[in-house]
């Protein structure tokens, strides 16, 4: 079984989220940068398909040299190769469209991806990969099993769960429960070691026109002052809560 | 030419967020100039469409759409897209709506803009704002395509009603195998709990609370407010409650008009996921949580004497203005 992971490389969760160039683009000064949480969800679950099944896992990311080190992370974690699409990542189609071309070359059984990455939350790329290469697609996962070229996933439902089943290739995007926090790995001396003499493949993108532009950002309005009740005085606060948040 | 919105409904009904959908839809139409067609599949009733401002309503009745499947419910749209040649398609921010919007977006070869706040910002070049880096930041997202595909977000824009015919028409889009290339064996919810997604208000819990035996009190809370229970990611990590509770950046995201954080210290990321919300109370014996800075209404004080409290003062309200 050939497995791709699609990794994104991210503000830590911590980050302080500024905007340079008259806020036309995030400020990345001071910012430590990571795999997005959802994806390393998803990649972590690979692992387990490596080495309970014997799957081969590579790893991609679309972006400049700089997402190289999160490439070499995602290695150090247990990925076989990586490959880097060289180009900056405009819009989630344009990813999308890049990946779709790693995608086929690969020629595929399982494409795991975020279901978001915690910078643009746009939350598009998976679904627009699966539907540019002709695979089925599960969004929100939080469990997948293959046996026999057949698939059973566990999707998120608001509310509760669904259980799926499709045949390969399938593009699912997961987050956290296709593994648990206490699953994620940490890799050690040894991983780091090996992920230096692992395949880092370099790969020319294609000429992708995207559809969509962050022209400006924009920082949330200050927040107003905290009102403070005191815990003698909570007949104030519900007054608060009816009167003001319309709430009750 | 007209706007086209997806209305999601649910056992054939519709939410309150489908008709802030609808709303949305209606007040992009009145920046361009033109009428509102939505598009509902195996719903009962869509004469309230109307009442949100849906001029035309697409009616789709098929037993094989009975259970949500993103890929033919994605190709019933794009197809009333193509059907109505409509420029700019509205949907909501669902579970489902997310789900379906990349495969329609590559349908229809339009743009997508998710986690839309308000209308845009200008429609020639189409221009919207959208939250980014999980609400510590917006962008203005311009969508150059010729189809535009906008998804709002719940309680961002409102429900405005704005009285319309909402004419119904039967639409039989064509549906074929490749639409129903995934199955769905089963379907597992609880049908008498109030959801993260459709709260009104999410009481949440956290470290403070000492332990899972404590919960009964957020229960008891949740229960007279009706409202959705919710946790941090610690308490999801130590296990105290089931991780589909976890809120926060890389749990669920939550948009209610009211949240509820007891012993909730307020870590970046967790502010960072519910931020959306309309208000925030916190409730924390530390009166140095950082939570305190982004709440509305703050209580320093001992969890287990306030929340009890709260509790019987909001049912002898509820009791008195009911």
């Amino acid at each position: 079984m050939k497995i791709l992971v699609c990794i994104s490389h991210v503000p830590d969760t911590t980050s302080k989220i500024n905007f340079t160039d008259n806020d036309t683009k995030f400020d990345t000064d001071g910012v430590q940068f990571v795999i997005n949480p959802n994806d390393e969800f998803g990649l972590t679950r690979a692992m387990w398909f490596k080495e309970k099944q014997g799957a081969t896992v590579d790893v991609v990311n679309v972006g400049g040299k700089e997402t190289e080190s999160t490439l070499r992370k995602a290695l150090a974690i247990g990925a076989d190769n990586a490959i880097r699409v060289d180009t900056p990542a405009t819009d989630g189609f344009q990813v999308a469209k890049q990946l779709a071309k790693v995608a086929k070359d690969g020629d595929y059984d399982l494409i795991i991806a975020g279901r978001e990455s915690i910078d643009y939350n746009g939350g598009m790329v998976p679904g627009m990969l699966a539907k540019l290469i002709g695979a089925n697609f599960v969004n929100t996962c939080i469990g997948i099993e293959i046996e026999d070229e057949k698939a059973t996933v566990i999707r998120e439902i608001e509310g509760g769960t669904e259980t799926i089943t499709s045949g390969l290739p399938l593009v699912v995007a997961g987050q956290k429960g296709i593994v648990e926090e206490s699953d994620l790995r940490i890799p050690n001396m040894r991983g780091i070691m090996m992920a230096r003499k692992k395949p880092l493949n370099v790969v020319d993108a294609e000429e992708v026109e995207a559809k969509t532009e962050a022209v400006k950002f924009e920082k949330p309005a200050p927040k107003g002052e905290t009102k403070m009740i005191d815990p003698d005085n909570l007949d104030e606060l519900v007054d608060l809560l009816h009167n003001d948040a319309k709430a009750i | 030419m007209s706007v086209l919105v997806y209305t999601e409904s649910e056992n054939g009904k519709f939410k309150k967020t489908t008709y802030e959908t609808v709303s949305y839809a209606k007040g992009i139409a009145d920046e361009m100039g033109t009428s509102v067609t939505a598009v509902a599949i195996n719903a009962d009733d869509v004469s309230a469409l109307g009442t949100y401002g849906a001029d035309k309503v697409l009616t789709v009745s098929n037993d094989k759409l009975s259970k949500f499947n993103a890929e033919a419910y994605a190709d019933v749209i794009a197809q009333a897209v193509k059907k109505e040649d409509a420029k700019v398609v509205v949907i909501g921010q669902s579970a489902n709506d997310k789900y379906l919007a990349p495969l329609l977006a590559v349908d229809l070869e339009a743009g997508y803009a998710s986690n839309v706040v308000a209308l845009p910002e200008s429609t020639d070049p189409f221009q919207v704002k959208r939250t980014a880096f999980t609400n510590k930041g917006f962008n203005i997202t311009e969508i150059s395509t010729d189809i535009k595909l906008v998804g709002i977000s719940k309680n961002a824009y409102g429900l405005k009603e704005n009285q319309a015919e909402a004419t119904a028409e039967e639409f039989e889009p064509q549906l074929g195998e490749e639409d129903f290339s995934i199955n769905i064996e089963s379907v597992d919810k609880a049908t008498n709990k109030v959801t993260i997604a459709d709260a009104e208000i999410v009481v949440s819990g956290g470290r403070g609370l000492k332990g899972p035996e404590n919960w009964g009190m957020l229960e008891e809370l949740a229960d007279v407010l009706g409202a959705a229970l919710a946790c941090s990611k610690p308490v999801s990590d130590m296990e105290w409650r089931p991780h589909e509770e976890h809120v926060g950046q890389t749990g669920k995201p939550v948009a209610s008009n009211l949240y509820i954080a007891v012993g909730i210290s307020g870590a970046i990321q967790h502010l960072a996921g519910v931020g959306a919300s309309k208000y925030k109370l916190v409730i924390n014996n530390d009166p140095d949580a950082p939570f305190f800075k982004a709440a509305d209404y703050g209580v320093v004080g001992d969890a287990f004497e306030v929340v009890p409290k709260l509790t019987e003062k909001i049912k002898a309200f509820k009791a008195e203005n009911d």
